[in-house]
């Protein structure tokens, strides 16, 4: 509102940017062939969206965190394989490595001040170690000119260490506050990584090369081989996923969080560990996405608050609780923006964000809930 | 002088020379703190106190300006002042329909349906031809007063901080009232309001209204300020950044909203001039280190800025109150049936927790309902107070049916009770506590409350809340917060609440719970002494001494059905009771 919020202007505009897909906006006429071309978009996005999602509903139920900045972790995905691909060290290292001398610290003052040392080595090896090691070993390696899985590989791991070291320095000192305080800092924090985002990887938006240049013909329709491998590769994760929950005692343990804190609590399940686990997975979901959609959108550093706000609205479907829900929500959502991009495209994001009201409603009116906890 | 009032001068005083004394630059800051408290003023009373959090209230700052901007630019006939009711009636259509359809989500779906129509009304105004795209509407007259341009952010200064000031006032006044009260009870204690006769889903439409209006007459402010608009202030991070704001500050007082906003446009302000110099270069670095700042300071202080300042300041202390004048009390029979209660049941899924019970109440007495864990007891007592509806049978107080009204209609028949876990709002006062029991008692509205036209009434409504407290022993702890008290004694309190209602039936669930012996005795006195009034008692308890040697008749249950009823004494020897209770003698 005032001369003073330059950046935040700047993310604004950007938000109004229509994303650069080919939807075919010359055509008055809707053809069968255009409709599988924007329905095949929309589920390809709506894959997409499904991950955010579920990192959302995974984070919200074991955390009570509404997870704002997993838009960063899908732009950071991006751009960090943008870096990489151009044979430079990118500044989510340095992130890495600062967050980890960071949590590091708040390790050794927590131990200090609870004289409590048994636990000490182990966290500062997850904590500071590990990163640190993974960050050291990025720069050093980035220069040389890896494989593309390679990369993709790196930049994986790199993105998905930062989830667990946010939540160390950020939430966890704030575990027990109400939904609205974490609500505000993960505000804050999405800032913060916004504003590193455009540090580390400047104004300009980055595209990643398709994974596979194939296309398929079925009867009239063409499918590009990069939809079919964000589909299948986003089922194998929802798989993985399922199977990481059904028949693992950390998933488990998880799940339990989830449906009763303080029950878990009670039976051993640290909350701290229960909370950097789903961080890491919900950072993996975004670094994830954020590979899958770079050869298919311009990722600019600030494009992240919009994807995974779709991702919420797919997730608001699923009413924030179920996982199968959630992801049929997103791929709604991709459906609904394809479509209303090639009706009315200036007001593509007007529909998204309304027709979900009703859908709100209805999921409020048809559920129960109970008081809320505060 | 007081130091309180040395403080407030010294405030007062710098508020007013301001625009004189400080450089031209301050004065636009000050501005823009002025338009952003009074946005995040609302958002105290609608996210802080009441518990709804709205992440779209920059949409409706946007709608004021918007509206204004098109009727100056397009009808220069029509005086921008005219602009402002015409923007508050549209904002005030605009708020109740989204009010109306997003304030029954409940938790986390609110906060994100706000997002998602805050999206939408930005993308709409950034959409539309004659609001000038994303470019904008530029060319806004100032506005004038009596004959005077407003020209200079000088003049804008008093114009601003005079409507912050009347909000703040407003504001205050609103939260101390009957109907603040009652926000106050929509965050945490929903069910207790309701069982008040709070109508909570009209009660969040208004104070939604409420706070989009204040929003709105922001826009209308910035409008005029800047001469030009266009959606970007409008957007999605600046409503989040009003949250930001109401938060930081404290949302839990009007101070929080002025507070949070100065902090938060300060620190900007100080780190876009500092950073670059510190560093020697350009970039982003404010928005990171910003967002660092406030996550360290929510970790240093969760409830904001403003209760770690307050400490600071001499609080005013209570004023007495007087117990001249109170309200009127109801008149109630003394003979014949009050209630009746038949075949009533509740199934959940499969459990029948109540079934096809029967059973009557006479004016004037006092009945007891007890039963083993589990018998169903408080399941009944909800279902008579409205809180769970009847799977089926009726239940009808003075002859007429309260089967399909809500709990807050049944209260407005003169049924009160208290809760098996006490539900007060902790942080208010015993005598605020208590006066909320006598809502029905009252009738001012928000309107009346903001404009401080209910002092009479709520006089009235404190002398008997104090009355009450007077009554049941808790006077030495008037003003004190009710979360300090002991459980016992917060169980009186309740006691005291329900009393303020002037209720025909009181409906009592375990209130010895968690007493002493001593005060046992003073309540079963109590007790007793309403019972002379004229007041109708249904008590669930499990103390059997307090049971048996204050009620007249017992209801007993087991397994949501009838076991048998009659006087005290014969229920003592029944053997199907005594079997129940000590499983076969």
């Amino acid at each position: 509102m005032t001369q003073t919020s330059k950046s935040k202007t700047r993310s604004v505009a950007a938000i109004g940017e229509p994303p650069s897909k080919p939807a075919a906006r010359t055509f008055l006429f809707m053809t069968f062939s255009i409709a599988a071309l924007l329905a095949q978009d929309g589920v390809t996005n709506g894959a997409i969206y499904a991950l955010l999602a579920l990192a959302l509903v995974l984070v919200f139920t074991v955390t009570r965190v509404i997870f704002i900045p997993s838009g960063e972790f899908v732009t950071y995905g991006t751009l960090t394989l943008a870096a990489l691909q151009l044979g430079k060290p990118p500044g989510t290292v340095g992130l890495l490595a600062g967050l980890a001398l960071i949590a590091g610290t708040m390790e050794c003052y927590t131990a200090a001040r609870q004289r409590d040392w048994r636990r000490f080595p182990r966290r500062l090896a997850l904590y500071l170690v590990l990163p640190l090691a993974i960050a050291v070993v990025v720069y050093a390696v980035a220069p040389l000119s890896l494989a593309f899985p390679i990369q993709i590989l790196l930049t994986l791991v790199i993105v998905t260490a930062l989830g667990p070291l946010l939540y160390r320095v950020a939430y966890q000192p704030l575990a027990e506050a109400s939904v609205l305080v974490l609500l505000i800092v993960s505000v804050a924090a999405h800032f913060s990584l916004l504003g590193l985002g455009l540090w580390f990887f400047g104004a300009e938006g980055s595209r990643t090369p398709p994974f596979t240049d194939a296309t398929f013909h079925v009867g009239d329709i063409t499918v590009s081989g990069q939809s079919v491998l964000v589909l299948l590769s986003s089922l194998i994760l929802i798989g993985a996923l399922y199977l990481f929950f059904e028949r693992t005692l950390y998933g488990k343990a998880l799940r339990a969080t989830a449906i009763n804190r303080v029950g878990a609590r009670l039976v051993g399940i640290s909350p701290s560990l229960a909370g950097s686990l789903t961080f890491v997975l919900a950072a993996l979901l975004g670094a994830f996405s954020g590979v899958l959609i770079g050869p298919i959108t311009t990722i600019y550093y600030d494009s992240g608050f919009l994807i995974s706000l779709k991702g919420f609205v797919g997730a608001i479907i699923g009413g924030l609780s179920s996982y199968p829900l959630a992801a049929a929500g997103s791929v709604l959502v991709g459906l609904l923006e394809s479509f209303s991009s090639f009706w009315a495209s200036a007001f593509k994001e007007v529909i998204v964000f309304t027709l979900i009201i009703p859908v709100l409603l209805w999921r409020s009116l048809t559920t129960h809930h109970h008081e809320e906890e505060e | 002088m007081n130091p309180r009032a040395a403080v407030l001068l010294v405030l007062g005083t710098a508020l007013l020379l301001a625009p004189v004394a400080a450089p031209p630059f301050w004065v636009t800051l000050l501005n823009y703190i002025g338009l952003y408290s009074i946005v995040s003023l609302g958002l105290v009373l609608l996210t802080g106190v009441a518990g709804q959090t709205s992440f779209g209230q920059a949409a409706f700052v946007g709608l004021g300006a918007y509206t204004t901007a098109y009727l100056s630019l397009n009808h220069p006939a029509i005086s921008p002042w005219v602009n402002l009711p015409i923007g508050v009636a549209l904002t005030s259509v605009v708020a109740l329909f989204l009010g109306f359809i997003t304030l029954r989500m409940k938790g986390h779906y609110l906060p994100l349906a706000t997002i998602a129509w805050g999206i939408s009304l930005y993308y709409i105004f950034g959409n539309l031809e004659f609001l000038g795209g994303h470019t904008g509407l530029a060319g806004i007259p100032a506005l004038s007063f009596f004959g005077i341009e407003m020209r200079s952010e000088r003049h804008f200064y008093y114009l601003i901080w005079t409507i912050v000031l009347a909000s703040l006032w407003a504001t205050r006044n609103l939260l101390d009232s009957r109907p603040g009260r009652a926000v106050r009870a929509l965050k945490g204690a929903l069910e207790m309001a309701e069982a008040f006769g709070v109508d909570a889903g009209r009660l969040k439409i208004v104070i939604f209204v409420y706070a989009a209006l204040l929003a709105c007459i922001s826009g209308w402010l910035y409008a005029h300020l800047q001469r030009f608009v266009n959606p970007t202030p409008f957007g999605p991070i600046q409503g989040i950044e009003y949250l930001f704001m109401a938060v930081v500050g404290g949302a839990g007082s009007v101070w929080g909203a002025v507070v949070g906003a100065t902090v938060i446009t300060l620190l900007k302000q100080v780190l876009q001039d500092w950073l670059p110099r510190l560093l020697g270069r350009d970039g982003n670095f404010e928005v990171v280190v910003f967002g660092i700042l406030m996550i360290l300071l929510l970790q240093r202080t969760r409830d904001g800025v403003w209760p770690w300042l307050a400490r600071a300041v001499p609080q005013r202390k209570p004023l007495p109150v007087s117990k001249a004048t109170t309200l009127p009390k109801r008149s109630r029979g003394n003979e014949g049936v009050l209630l009746v209660v038949e075949r009533a049941r509740k199934q959940f899924g499969g459990l029948v927790a109540v079934s096809d019970l029967s059973f009557e109440l006479y004016r004037g007495e006092i009945l007891g309902l007890i039963g083993p864990n589990g018998a169903g007891k408080s399941t009944m007592f909800n279902l008579i107070s409205g809180a769970l509806p009847l799977t089926s049978g009726t239940i009808a107080f003075e002859g007429r049916s309260t089967g399909n009204r809500q709990p807050f209609q049944i209260a407005r028949l003169g049924i009160c009770r208290t809760f098996q876990h006490v539900k007060l709002i902790p942080a208010m006062s015993v005598l605020d506590n208590v006066a909320l029991g006598a809502y029905l008692r009252g009738s001012s509205g928000v309107t009346r409350a903001a404009l401080r036209l209910d002092r009479r009434e709520e006089a009235m409504t404190l002398a008997e809340a104090a009355i009450q407290i007077e009554r049941v022993g808790l006077n030495e702890h008037l003003h004190a917060a009710v979360g300090s008290l002991s459980l016992g004694k917060q169980r009186i309190v309740e006691i005291a609440r329900a009393l303020a209602a002037d209720p025909c039936l009181l409906l009592l669930d375990e209130p010895a719970a968690g007493l002493r012996y001593l005060e046992k005795q003073e309540l079963a006195a109590l007790l007793r002494s309403l019972r002379e009034e004229g007041m109708t008692i249904l008590l669930v308890e499990h103390d059997m001494d307090f049971v048996m040697g204050l009620t007249d008749r017992l209801v007993v249950m087991d397994f949501g059905e009838m076991l048998a009823q009659g006087l005290p004494g014969e229920i003592q020897k029944n053997p199907v009771v005594l079997e129940a209770y000590l499983g076969g003698v």
